[in-house]
């Protein structure tokens, strides 16, 4: 489980082989399609409220009527799902964002200008990661209270040091490479290289990291959600689904069921992309 | 080797000193005021005022966190407001159940991931690696505590074989201490065994294609002792680190895994503390957690340093 620390999943070699774009990858991105979607027009779609009760359709299970069937309160779990994705997508792709432009730009700067700056912020970045993720995610949110925002703001603050280190990597792989020497002795100031020469080339593996912290996030707003402590309900998030779901494992197995396998297809498929995307952009054969 | 550690232990202290820093911060910038919590709604603003500066709330920011401090490094990180607990106390009651969790999902993950990568490594691409790799590759995609509600629907709802709650203390019945550290420490070694096969792999087959497992071949031995004595150690190194790196990962899981089978660990401890509010309770196990993190770290690049020459000489 994961807070933000996809960096050594990110290292490892991967089985995916071959520079074609297999079935699975369009099968994941198809996936992550339908789902952002669901989530963006949840409003137009032709869905139960997620949030009226029905007593007496408690714990239906999948049918005509309710597809993927009701929870403990008589409420329609697959409007459930799609008004949950909204909050799992939320909080995945805005705190990675924050971490992809923040630490981004933070490691771009450190590893293009080096010296006491470089010092300075890989020391911050240091203590950052000196705490275990979770436990630091959970300690924030419960003194700032429990909300959306929140939420999403403390997760995007903690996947600045990853991002940061990955960029800081990439850059000053790059930063003392001849085509930037001669953009200097041609002239261009600071912004320009950074900008022009530096950033992209390493706006690929950031948007692969990107892609794998989106996952890493889901996982840990679920845990949130299965804990308690992520949005306050009645909102529906998965993780809290998966949470009310474990109580009736006995009699309606589903409720827990359902709502994990779709944040399984999710995470799998940002896994899946920002691996090959990865895969595609590293230039070792060795990485594919 | 001495320069190395002392460059390390120089490192240390400072970002030992920012994380009480940042943990002080965390439960000092609170919304609300806390003799307000402690005291409730109903109290007189001369109780709260009372209890403001016999806590020294009154004081300047930076001489409470001089005054707390002074405290943790005597070893008195406070009282818990609600239980009159100790935080040292409550620590110390909880740490042997995560460490117990802990160390079983270690050795369970490696019991899976070492063999697999050795036989994976042994014809890398071949039907049994593409095989295990994908499978490895989609695990990683499943949360630990979506693991734990499959392994309670499996074997405590559906097989009734073990249990999903109902922790005893060793002392007591020692069969079924082990027997309730079962499914929540295969939950967190079920997440953990496809990042260690991977890194060992990978470097299993960086290992077999060096001259000496050549020559060891040449020579006639077996290939399962070339496997095991010549090519697995030198390939271990990463594993070593990743698996240290991983505990950051292992402490967030267990934390979920021991509130979703009600052991009484410090996951438990933390997660109840963020219900009941009780923040000198959770100020506590973060900065312990952090602490503990950094110096298991610390630990973590010594042994490296030991195993592996270029580190030290700083070459690698």
């Amino acid at each position: 489980m994961a807070a933000l620390d996809v960096g050594i999943d990110a290292a490892i070699g991967t089985p995916v082989r071959g520079r074609r774009i297999g079935l699975v990858t369009w099968m994941a991105a198809g996936w992550l399609v339908l789902i952002i979607a669901a989530a963006v027009f949840a409003d137009l779609l032709p869905l139960d409220s997620p949030t009226d009760m029905d007593m007496l359709g408690r714990r239906l299970p999948p049918g005509a009527e309710h597809w993927l069937g009701t929870d403990g309160l008589g409420r329609d779990m697959l409007s459930r799902i799609v008004f949950g994705a909204r909050v799992s997508l939320t909080v995945g792709l805005v705190s990675a964002f924050i971490g992809l432009s923040i630490g981004g730009a933070i490691g771009l700067l450190a590893g293009y200008f080096g010296g006491r700056f470089e010092s300075l912020a890989m020391a911050g970045i240091d203590v950052l990661l000196a705490f275990p993720p979770l436990v630091l995610v959970l300690a924030i949110t419960a003194c700032l209270g429990l909300s959306l925002f929140n939420l999403t703001a403390t997760i995007g603050f903690l996947s600045i040091p990853p991002f940061a280190r990955v960029a800081r990597a990439a850059t000053s792989s790059v930063a003392r490479r001849d085509f930037v020497t001669a953009a200097r002795a041609l002239g261009a100031t600071h912004t320009r290289i950074l900008l022009r020469e530096l950033l992209p080339n390493v706006l690929l593996p950031l948007v692969a990291f990107f892609l794998l912290a989106v996952a890493v996030t889901i996982v840990v707003e679920g845990a949130l959600g299965l804990l308690g402590l992520g949005v306050p309900p009645p909102q529906p998030s998965w993780g809290g689904m998966i949470g009310e779901g474990r109580d009736s494992l006995e009699i309606a197995p589903w409720l827990a069921f359902i709502p994990a396998g779709a944040m399984f297809l999710t995470v799998l498929s940002f896994n899946f992309v920002g691996d090959r995307l990865r895969a595609l952009t590293d230039p070792r054969p060795g990485a594919l | 080797m001495s320069g190395f550690v002392i460059g390390r232990l120089l490192h240390l202290v400072p970002v030992l000193l920012a994380v009480t820093v940042l943990t002080f911060l965390m439960a000092a910038l609170l919304p609300g005021d806390l003799a307000v919590v402690m005291l409730g709604d109903q109290a007189t603003p001369d109780k709260v005022a009372a209890l403001r500066h016999d806590m020294g709330l009154d004081q300047p920011i930076w001489w409470q966190y001089l005054h707390w401090l002074a405290g943790v490094a005597q070893g008195d990180l406070g009282r818990s407001f609600r239980t009159g607990e100790t935080v040292i106390g409550a620590v110390a009651g909880r740490l042997p159940v995560s460490l117990e969790l802990m160390l079983m999902a270690e050795a369970c993950g490696l019991a899976i991931g070492v063999p697999l990568a050795i036989v994976c490594a042994v014809r890398p691409g071949g039907a049994f690696d593409r095989l295990m790799t994908g499978s490895a590759f989609g695990m990683l995609s499943v949360p630990v505590y979506l693991w734990a509600i499959i392994l309670i629907y499996l074997f405590a709802v559906r097989l009734r074989v073990l249990p999903a709650t109902g922790w005893v203390p060793f002392a007591e019945d020692p069969v079924g201490n082990v027997r309730s550290f079962v499914l929540p420490a295969l939950a967190l070694a079920l997440g953990e065994w496809p990042v260690l096969m991977r890194v060992l792999r990978s470097d299993m087959i960086t290992t077999l294609q060096e001259d000496y497992i050549a020559m060891a071949k040449a020579k006639g031995l077996k290939p399962s002792r070339i496997l095991l004595v010549h090519a697995l150690k030198p390939s271990s190194l990463t594993l070593v680190t990743v698996s240290a790196i991983n505990i950051g990962r292992l402490i967030g899981g267990a934390l979920v895994v021991e509130t979703i089978f009600a052991l009484p660990g410090i996951g438990r401890l933390l997660v109840g503390a963020i219900y009941a509010r009780d923040f000198v309770i959770l100020q506590g196990v973060v900065l312990f957690a952090a602490a503990g993190f950094v110096l298991i770290n610390f630990a973590v690049d010594i042994l490296y340093a030991m195993l592996d020459p270029r580190i030290r000489h700083g070459r690698a």
